[in-house]
């Protein structure tokens, strides 16, 4: 791979969004491809859109510039991929994630303020935990997990990287 | 209309005349179907579903149109995998069909069911899985479109058998596919562009490459080259596609290539690289690869551009569109006049040429390819196996009409060769098929050697017997101390007794002056007719350039000195 110069050879979080035909296999078909050409993925989701029949795939990557053009190209030529979109700028860029915290008679009410404070949502609570859904940037998911660590982390799941052009 | 008929049906409304394949279980309701249409539809029962898949690659590779075979579920399907990797890696149009256990036992692990979708997606341009019988025709319309448009490739479509059994109800029409729509005019300003850059060079090369042969634009390269007197090396893949004898051709560059072929490139201020993928086996180390030159690529293909060179100027499109347009657009300037650069290419590649008589006893594999070289009419067509002998066609066969000479390139099949030699008659039985092989390559298709007795098809293999798996011997000469390990054949087995035991002609040859009248044999008799050449042990194919190294340092051959001509 030759080597670009200036900011858009650095490696840095890149998004691509797909439109493919929702066929059997199309997400074998795209693991595969990254597999076998080295392309280190980060998240990939998919899901439905406005037209019927077409999937949303989008995937999330930490490479340069150049890997992303090739990585573009070859997702091209997968017959089911109808259009390839850069979405790593001018695009809103979401996240989610269910956090099972540990709670206690003592600290429910910190844990209970610091989600409020934070914009995320409790889903459910016990005796023994709270659930607690955030939606946001990966980044700002990534600090929020970080500073509930303190309570006790028991389960946590993330669905990977959204992407829409703005 | 049952399932069976829909599917000859549509192979016959996509032009296909032959199918090579192998029965098994899930396909027994095909083969039933194909009695009826015998008139329209011929099969050639191989041996191994391997040799099926190599012969319908061929079979494309020499017709231009698409190359069809057929076997049934698990083993038999499998067998058919290398022959699809043989014809992905070189861009083969291939449609490849298999049975598979009925849809309401998929995923049961029945007897014979494999994944083949999921083995295959790795190695096809595309493949299906056709659950419903309605969606036959529709599936294999698209089959064909996928696999012979834009950068050909082969296509895998799994066959359930209750797919084959059950009646057509309402055939489901054939769509257009969204995501499918190759580019094939350059972009106008890019070509303008590219005509710069060449009006400008002092010592321009065309690198052709299989694209040319692909997109017939075989003529458009000569005008070309003729008209701005540039000279043309061409890889691997598109040997045959720019007569080898013309003073502007430079053979073929790489590894085995020919010295005058690298040298120009590794000079060159422009490179026209058209259709090709610079592959490791083309460039040596990438970072060295032609420093002083400015790259024009052009490839139907984007994701190629960039990929291992860089380029400064790419073109996407079909190269004989983007060819033709270039040509057009050049025209309007003054024809350039003969060149020092041209000049000096021409002198050097006599130098090169390397066509001197050799004398030897044992005998020197040149010497049967010099022979070759006379004996060939310029219609007739060469397949190779893989190892020294292919290099050694590669680099003194002489070939100058696209599509006679057929050779796995980038996957370096043993045992392609002979099936491959089988599927070229089926489509040109009016030329001569020669196989050139190793004694290596060939064992492992030997059994096709009923396929020729049996469907009444001429070839002539001709082993080059050096008694050993001589390509891996030269390695293990050159770069492992002379320590052989694993590539001794000992002269087995006598190939002419078994050409005999098949019904056929075999003659072993030990002398070279014995080798024209052996050649002059074989093309006279009605049927294959096998050639054992006995051949020098040790004989190293050379120069070449060793595995990523930069692709101007080459060692051996005839020419000694770096060439004092650059």
């Amino acid at each position: 791979m030759a080597n670009g110069n200036g900011s858009n050879s650095e490696k840095k979080r890149r998004i691509l969004g797909l439109l493919a035909e929702d066929q059997p296999g199309i997400i074998e078909r795209l693991a595969g491809l990254f597999l076998r050409r080295g392309f280190n993925i980060d998240t990939i989701i998919a899901g439905k859109t406005a037209q019927e029949g077409i999937s949303h795939v989008v995937v999330s990557m930490n490479t340069d510039s150049k890997t992303l053009e090739q990585v573009e190209k070859q997702v091209y030529k997968i017959i089911e991929v109808v259009k390839v979109n850069d979405l790593t700028e001018n695009s809103i860029i979401r996240e989610h994630c269910l956090i099972k915290v540990t709670s206690t008679e003592q600290n429910r009410k910190d844990i209970l303020n610091f989600t409020q404070l934070n914009g995320a949502q409790v889903l459910d609570a016990n005796h023994k935990s709270i659930i607690v859904e955030i939606v946001s940037e990966p980044e700002k998911i990534d600090k929020f997990v970080e500073a509930l660590k303190p309570f006790g982390i028991k389960e946590l799941s993330r669905t990977g990287i959204n992407a829409l052009a703005k | 209309m049952k399932g069976t008929e829909s599917i000859i049906r549509s192979l016959i409304a996509n032009k296909t005349k032959h199918v090579f394949g192998f029965p098994g279980g899930q396909v027994i309701p095909l083969y039933d179907e194909l009695l009826n249409f015998e008139k329209d539809l011929r099969h050639v029962l191989v041996r191994h579903e391997q040799a099926a898949a190599h012969a319908a690659d061929a079979y494309a590779r020499v017709s231009g149109g698409a190359g069809v075979c057929l076997a049934t579920s698990g083993p038999g399907a499998t067998n058919l995998v290398t022959g699809i990797m043989t014809a992905y890696m070189d861009s083969v149009p291939l449609i490849a069909l298999a049975g598979n256990v009925p849809t309401t036992l998929l995923g049961n692990d029945a007897f014979q069911e494999t994944d083949m979708v999921g083995i295959t997606m790795p190695i096809t341009k595309h493949n299906f899985q056709i659950r419903d019988p309605n969606q036959i025709n529709a599936t294999i319309n698209k089959a064909f479109t996928i696999a012979l448009n834009g950068r050909p490739g082969p296509v895998f479509i799994d066959i359930p058998k209750d797919t084959q059994v059950k009646e057509v109800t309402k055939q489901a029409p054939t769509e257009k596919i969204a995501g499918f729509d190759p580019v094939l005019q350059g972009h106008p300003e890019q070509i303008k562009k590219a005509a710069e850059m060449i009006l400008a060079a002092q010592s321009p090369v065309i690198i052709a490459g299989g694209g040319i042969i692909m997109s017939n634009a075989s003529a458009e390269l000569a005008s070309l080259s003729e008209a701005f007197n540039l000279p043309v090396t061409t890889t691997f893949m598109a040997k045959s596609c720019f007569n080898e004898s013309h003073p502007l051709a430079l053979g073929v560059l790489g590894m085995h290539g020919r010295k005058v072929a690298n040298y120009a490139v590794g000079e060159a201020d422009l490179l026209i690289a058209i259709g090709c993928r610079f592959s490791d086996r083309i460039t040596g180390d990438t970072k060295t690869f032609a420093e002083k030159a400015k790259i024009i690529h052009i490839d139907i293909d984007s994701a190629e551009i960039g990929k291992n060179v860089r380029a400064d100027l790419p073109i996407v499109g079909d190269a004989k569109n983007i060819l033709t347009e270039l040509i057009n657009v050049m025209k309007i300037k003054a024809k350039k006049a003969n060149s020092p650069w041209a000049e000096k290419i021409k002198k050097f590649r006599r130098e090169c040429d390397c066509s001197f008589d050799v004398k030897s006893k044992p005998i020197d594999p040149r010497k049967i390819i010099f022979e070759l070289n006379k004996a060939l009419k310029d219609t007739d067509i060469v397949t190779t196996g893989t190892g020294q002998h292919q290099m050694y066609a590669a680099h003194f066969l002489k070939r100058s009409i696209p599509r006679t000479f057929i050779s796995s390139g980038g996957a370096g099949t043993m045992g392609y060769g002979f099936p491959a030699a089988i599927g070229a008659k089926v489509a040109k039985p009016k030329s001569e098929v020669v196989d050139i092989d190793g004694d290596g390559s060939f064992a492992m298709v030997i059994q096709e050697l009923a396929t020729c007795k049996e469907e009444n098809i001429k070839t002539i293999p001709i082993i080059f017997n050096n008694s050993y798996l001589g390509m891996v011997r030269q390695w293990q000469e050159l770069f492992f101390n002379k320590r052989y390990s694993g590539v001794t054949l000992n002269r087995t087995p006598n190939f002419a007794k078994v050409a005999d035991a098949y019904g056929l002609k075999g003659i072993t040859v030990d002398r070279e002056s014995e080798i024209s009248k052996a050649l002059k044999e074989a093309f006279k008799n009605d049927e294959t007719t096998l050639l054992d050449i006995l051949v020098k042990e040790e004989s190293n194919i050379l120069p070449m350039f060793s595995a990523g190294a930069k692709h101007t340092d080459m060692f051996g051959g005839c020419i000694q000195n770096k060439g004092e001509l650059f």
